[in-house]
């Protein structure tokens, strides 16, 4: 690949990783419009005291698995519950942040393993 | 889409973890072999958009809310089995650390959303973009129909998982021991809202940023 090709592709990366940086920024939108249009989770993620409205009842099973895992942070947010939209959005973004951060981080390294012996300095 | 802990029996989300782990080996060995290096900062990306862009929910009035994946445009950029690994990745993520769909869901996640969104995705992509040149608009076409499919695609084999569950496991009295619904409520519910909206946003932002890296980096479609 000839020089000018490669800065080409570089610039882009850049500006691809400028874009997920304004989805983070922007994410809070995903938890706001969602409240502005009196929308609930998505089907079939209620949590134990929503399953009885929806269902009727608790299965059983559900309730014994449903707390099998503590998430530190739940739904993006803090495990404490909510402190208002605002507070709950910074939270939000900031788990956008540390998420994308984890996220390209472990696949990073997961590439540079996989392709150790692959050549191409 | 992400099915939480509770919703599926043991039955279920063991055969999804045994399903999913073969395609997660698969993807390993073919990434070992033509992986380079260097495109560990594009698979990172790869990884970050899709985690982000499942972030945004998207309301149905008074409803429910979805979501799209990101899954085909990760395949159409990165090829299926980096997708696949990326979008794992993502979902691991998501469960482990901010609780977004189950632990013992994994492998059912990953299945529907990195498997078989990925190569729903992709093959829908290849076979309307064949034989296009890299800046024909068919590809645009080609990428929105793909994750509209993709997306429902990755829908419905999750609510097949949730319907079988009535079925597969009762309590003695028959009453549902983990997801209460069956088939004929859990695939209609989940079909409607993925057909009529979030299917939409899965077409728009695949062929948004398809049409971007078009007119910028064409080269980078293969």
């Amino acid at each position: 690949m000839n020089l000018r090709g490669e800065y080409r592709k570089m610039t882009t990366t850049k500006r691809l990783w400028i874009g997920i940086g304004v989805l983070a920024l922007l994410s809070p939108l995903g938890i706001i419009i969602p409240k502005w249009f009196g929308a609930e989770g998505a089907w079939g993620e209620w949590g134990i005291s929503e399953i009885e409205k929806v269902a009727g009842f608790i299965p059983e099973g559900l309730k014994r698995i449903a707390g099998i895992w503590k998430a530190p942070l739940p739904d993006y947010g803090l495990p404490a519950g909510s402190k208002g939209l605002a507070i709950e959005s910074i939270v939000y973004m900031l788990s956008a942040v540390i998420g994308i951060a984890l996220v390209a981080g472990i696949m990073y390294i997961i590439t540079k393993l996989l392709a150790r012996k692959n050549g191409a300095k | 889409m992400h099915i939480p802990d509770g919703y599926l029996g043991p039955a279920t989300y063991v055969t999804m973890y045994a399903v999913t782990i073969p395609f997660w080996a698969i993807a390993a060995r073919k990434l070992n072999k033509t992986l380079q290096s260097k495109q560990a900062p594009f698979l990172a990306l790869g990884a970050a958009f899709s985690f982000v862009i499942m972030m945004f929910n998207i309301p149905i009035v008074g409803g429910t809310t979805g979501h799209a994946t990101g899954a085909t445009l990760v395949a159409i950029l990165l090829g299926p089995w980096a997708a696949l690994i990326s979008v794992s990745v993502a979902l691991v993520i998501q469960a482990l650390l901010f609780g977004d769909g189950g632990v013992t869901a994994i492998g059912a996640n990953c299945f529907n959303m990195a498997v078989v969104g990925v190569f729903a995705g992709y093959g829908v992509y290849r076979l309307i973009s064949a034989n296009s040149g890299q800046k024909d608009k068919r590809r645009l076409f080609a990428a929105a129909v793909a994750g509209y499919v993709s997306l429902n695609t990755s829908a419905l084999v999750a609510a097949i998982e949730f319907g079988i569950q009535p079925v597969l496991e009762k309590s003695a009295t028959g009453q549902p021991l983990y997801s209460p619904f069956p088939l004929s409520i859990a695939i209609p519910a989940m079909a409607a809202e993925h057909l009529l909206l979030f299917g939409l946003v899965e077409a728009l932002v695949t062929a948004l940023v398809i049409k971007y890296i078009q007119k910028n980096n064409p080269e980078m479609l293969r």
